[in-house]
């Protein structure tokens, strides 16, 4: 794996109604920051012809319409826009507190990594709880937030055989990645926890609480909160705590 | 109001309109009918917008029973579909009485059948669409396949009756072996010369593993450089992505949005929804072409979709 940012972005087709702009190919905050700015700039500056923009951990996606505009001219101004952005400082996002009941059934894997790592699933949970992690990007099932970076103290490697079913809310982590399952899927995450908290919302607009950019801070629970956050939340009465 | 009451609802049946764009960045992905031109076509020969939802029905069809007068098309992958009994033809304009039952049997040829209805299919818009995804559970009936007992809801509609039909030379017809083109990339520089010659000159068989999300093919192994994996990026549909097996995987509607796969190609939007009728033991094959000779070719599938209407005969 190339362990640099690419020297300059790679401007590639991506068949005939896309444009893939790459950073390099890397999980890295350098590279995931140029990708977010380059997001921001390029929604801010509404190009002709654009009609999506997909930032990802290492890219950002450009869906535009051939009807509108031609690739190269695409590729013509929205190179233009990353040549302005080299002096730019970016943003570092919203700051959002996620409440995780850690362990026990929430979390049945919490039990592994602590001894996977010599510790005790106290500090674990510390560990796990004491950083801001930065969004990367959302993918894999709707609202799904990919958070980085967990440190090598806590970081363990997916399950060889991953589960059929991961319960909605689960917090699991895989390698040096941490994130959330808004809805029941198969998955092969370590499981720590869980959050009673609602991740993605298809009649909300925007329908994920979560967006590229954004940092995540997790904050142990206990199961009585769990089941009254719960509760907060299937009645529409919980409102997710940002961090000033 | 009331249209259809499920009495079978067949292999797997869904609500899907053209898709669900602008989202992906929140891991939602388009949906939408498999095979574009079939539902524009259902919508237009009972003069609705092509942006209206239909049924698709997959390989075995539903039962039907009608709980209102109405008007229907079928159109798509050949089935054999009978009304009370009595067969009935496609690609035309069809009129149903309240009591009715529609019977569709299995697929002839194609994967993908549409069933329009006069109006439109009224199921609550999701994220500005009625298309059902249903991994992630929501859009069209509950955000489900259709299983017995449900209810299709329709619009009000004019009680003036249309009466069109396709002339038979514009009828799709859909072969077991398909033959599509892509421009080569993203990643294709993460290929050998001779991964990238064997992809394009060899027919490959489409799995079992192949529905909404995508289509496993079986085939000549295709030769990565170096690695097979990249860090996740962004995919839509039509990509080719080759992981660690080296066998081809073809993204389609409902495929999750982003993956950690080399993309060593992407099928043109026409050849897409032709592969909508593509089904498990069907034969495909690649062919590259530039970026300008895709434009070209796009430009022609949007005037089609534009005048598809106005090629439908009218017989009233």
């Amino acid at each position: 794996m190339k362990t640099e940012p690419y020297e300059s972005a790679r401007y590639l087709p991506f068949g005939d109604s896309a444009l893939l702009i790459e950073f390099g190919d890397l999980i890295s905050l350098e590279v995931n920051r140029k990708v977010i700015a380059l997001y921001e700039a390029v929604l801010k500056a509404a190009v002709n012809g654009v009609e999506e923009l997909v930032p990802t951990y290492r890219s950002l996606l450009v869906r535009y319409n051939p009807l509108k505009t031609t690739y190269e001219q695409l590729v013509f101004m929205i190179k233009d826009i990353e040549n302005t952005l080299k002096e730019l400082r970016v943003g570092e996002g919203r700051k959002i507190v996620i409440p995780v009941a850690y362990g026990g059934e929430y979390g049945p894997d919490l039990t592994h990594v602590a001894q996977r790592h010599g510790l005790i699933e106290e500090q674990v949970v510390k560990i796990h709880s004491e950083r801001g992690y930065r969004v990367y990007m959302i993918g894999f099932v709707a609202g799904f937030p990919y958070l980085g970076e967990v440190p090598d103290e806590i970081a363990t490697p997916r399950l060889e055989t991953p589960r059929l079913k991961v319960p909605a809310g689960s917090v699991g982590i895989a390698g040096k990645q941490t994130g959330i399952y808004p809805c029941e899927a198969p998955g092969g995450w370590r499981i720590i926890g869980r959050t009673p908290i609602k991740l993605f919302d298809p009649l909300q607009q925007p329908p994920a609480l979560l967006k590229p950019g954004d940092t995540v801070k997790f904050k142990p629970i206990s199961e009585k909160d769990f089941k009254m956050i719960e509760k907060a939340v299937l009645k529409g009465d919980y409102a997710p705590l940002s961090e000033e | 109001m009331k249209v259809f009451q499920v009495l079978k609802p067949g292999l797997f049946t869904t609500v899907q309109d053209l898709g669900r764009y602008g989202y992906l960045k929140y891991g939602v992905p388009i949906s939408g009918a498999m095979d574009t031109v079939s539902l524009v076509a259902a919508n237009f020969l009972v003069a609705n917008n092509p942006i209206d939802a239909c049924l698709e029905i997959t390989l075995i069809g539903p039962e039907l029973q009608a709980l209102t007068k109405t008007q229907i098309a079928i159109t798509g992958g050949v089935i054999s579909t009978k009304v009370n009994g009595q067969s009935v033809p496609m690609w035309q304009t069809l009129e149903v009485q309240e009591g009715d039952v529609v019977a569709f049997g299995k697929m002839e040829s194609g994967c993908r059948t549409y069933l329009s209805i006069r109006g439109g299919i009224n199921t609550p818009l999701v994220l500005g669409s009625r298309s059902t995804y249903v991994r992630g559970g929501f859009g069209g009936v509950n955000g489900r396949q259709l299983k017995t007992g449900d209810i299709i809801e329709g619009f009000d509609v004019p009680s003036f009756k249309v009466e069109y039909s396709m002339p038979e030379e514009l009828v799709p017809q859909f072969t077991d072996h398909f033959k599509v083109h892509v421009i080569l990339g993203p990643q294709a520089d993460m290929f050998t010369e001779k991964g990238i010659e064997t992809f394009l000159s060899s027919k490959y068989t489409i799995t079992l593993e192949a529905d909404r999300m995508g289509y496993r093919l079986e085939g000549p192994i295709v030769e990565h450089k170096g690695k097979a994996d990249i860090v996740s990026d962004a995919l839509l549909p039509g990509a080719v992505q080759v992981p660690g097996n080296r066998k081809p995987i073809i993204i389609m509607r409902d495929a999750q949005t982003t993956g950690g796969y080399p993309k060593i190609a992407h099928v043109i939007t026409p050849d897409i929804s032709l592969l909508g009728q593509a089904k498990p033991n069907d034969a495909i094959e690649f062919s590259s072409i530039t970026t300008y000779q895709a434009h070209e070719k796009l430009r022609e599938y949007y005037k089609l979709l534009n005048t598809l209407r106005r090629m439908l005969v009218s017989k009233l």
